[in-house]
């Protein structure tokens, strides 16, 4: 393939990611408008974290002055998910630079990771698809996160539209293009089980990584009779 | 346009530590040697991390979202991403009128 057929591809998988984040962004700019966050400050945040989860953590966590320790431990631990999706998305990256890794992972988000995890299970991921896929979705949330801390109260409650419930339904269906079966369908009562009772009991941000391990430990349980010739005698 | 030095300070420090997160896992390529069950689990990162962000809306907030969350995973086994985005606003909107 081309790399236009390649750019192609990947703003045609990114269109409806960027769609969906559209009303996400504008209920995070209206919701850190209330904290007091200017729209240039809206602004800086979303262009240098990049992070919609880890960003929503912090206008919850944010106070005058910001409790700079908290922000940074909050958005550590909700993005500690991000080490494991590198490791596993950077050896399926073929042809970049190292500039172009290490440039193209600064905007690494679930939705473009999801995405190009998806592709790798068909084509090679090539850096005319990881950046055309990318580009458009990093302009688009720091568009309509900047528009909603400027329009803020105007757009009034998001919940009337269900706007907030786009990124759950989101994630739910980027979650079935990993469906393999049995593994994913304990994997996937796992992580969600351990995740609402971690943000019942502990609160954010703790919820992301008890869901994430216990999904992972939930794979490997039912993974056991796969393994018919234990390469690693596994400690547990 | 007002900028506080101390937000500032706040998002470079949530930058960094974003970044260092999202190049980590760089450091762990090739050093890991996996059996078929390990690479199980490895395989079950992408959709342990979706649900997991996702679990306490899904299923923490009200019976409303709990039900548009199962209609959206079925919607999920037919629809392309912004059919099932559609249909569980849709229904998260209606469920909402009657709770």
């Amino acid at each position: 393939m081309s790399w236009k057929d390649e750019a192609r591809a990947g703003l045609n998988d990114i269109w409806p990611a960027a769609l969906a984040a559209v009303p996400i962004g504008l209920l995070f700019g209206a919701l850190a408008a209330g904290k007091g966050l200017s729209p240039l400050e809206v602004f800086l945040m979303s262009v240098l974290v990049f992070a919609g989860g880890a960003q929503f953590a912090a206008v919850e966590l944010w106070a005058s002055p910001a409790p700079i320790f908290a922000l940074v431990f909050s958005t550590a631990l909700i993005n500690a998910r991000h080490i494991l999706m590198s490791a596993s998305i950077a050896p399926k990256l073929k042809g970049f630079s190292k500039a172009q890794i290490f440039g193209g992972l600064y905007y690494m988000a679930d939705e473009n990771w999801a995405l190009a995890e998806k592709r790798a299970r068909s084509h090679p991921v090539t850096p005319a698809y990881w950046f055309a896929m990318v580009v458009p979705f990093v302009l688009g949330w720091l568009t309509t996160s900047t528009t909603g801390a400027i329009i803020g109260a105007a757009l009034g409650d998001p919940k009337r539209y269900g706007a907030d419930f786009a990124f759950t339904a989101l994630f739910i269906a980027l979650t079935a293009a990993f469906w393999k079966g049995r593994v994913t369908a304990w994997t996937v009562a796992a992580a969600g089980i351990a995740s609402a009772l971690a943000y019942k009991l502990a609160g954010p941000p703790w919820h992301v990584l008890a869901g994430a391990l216990c999904g992972l430990a939930a794979a490997w349980i039912a993974a056991g009779d796969l393994a018919e010739t234990p390469v690693e005698s596994p400690a547990e | 346009m007002s900028l506080d030095p101390i937000n500032l300070a706040a998002f470079l420090g949530m930058a960094l530590v974003t970044y260092l997160t999202r190049i980590a896992g760089l450091a762990l390529v090739g050093r890991l040697n996996l059996s078929a069950r390990a690479q199980a689990a490895f395989d079950a990162i992408p959709p342990a991390v979706l649900i997991a962000v996702i679990a306490p809306s899904a299923l923490a907030t009200g019976w409303p979202e709990t039900v548009a969350a199962l209609v959206c995973g079925l919607a999920a086994m037919r629809l392309p991403l912004l059919g099932v985005v559609a249909v569980g606003v849709a229904t998260v909107v209606a469920l909402r009128m009657v709770a």
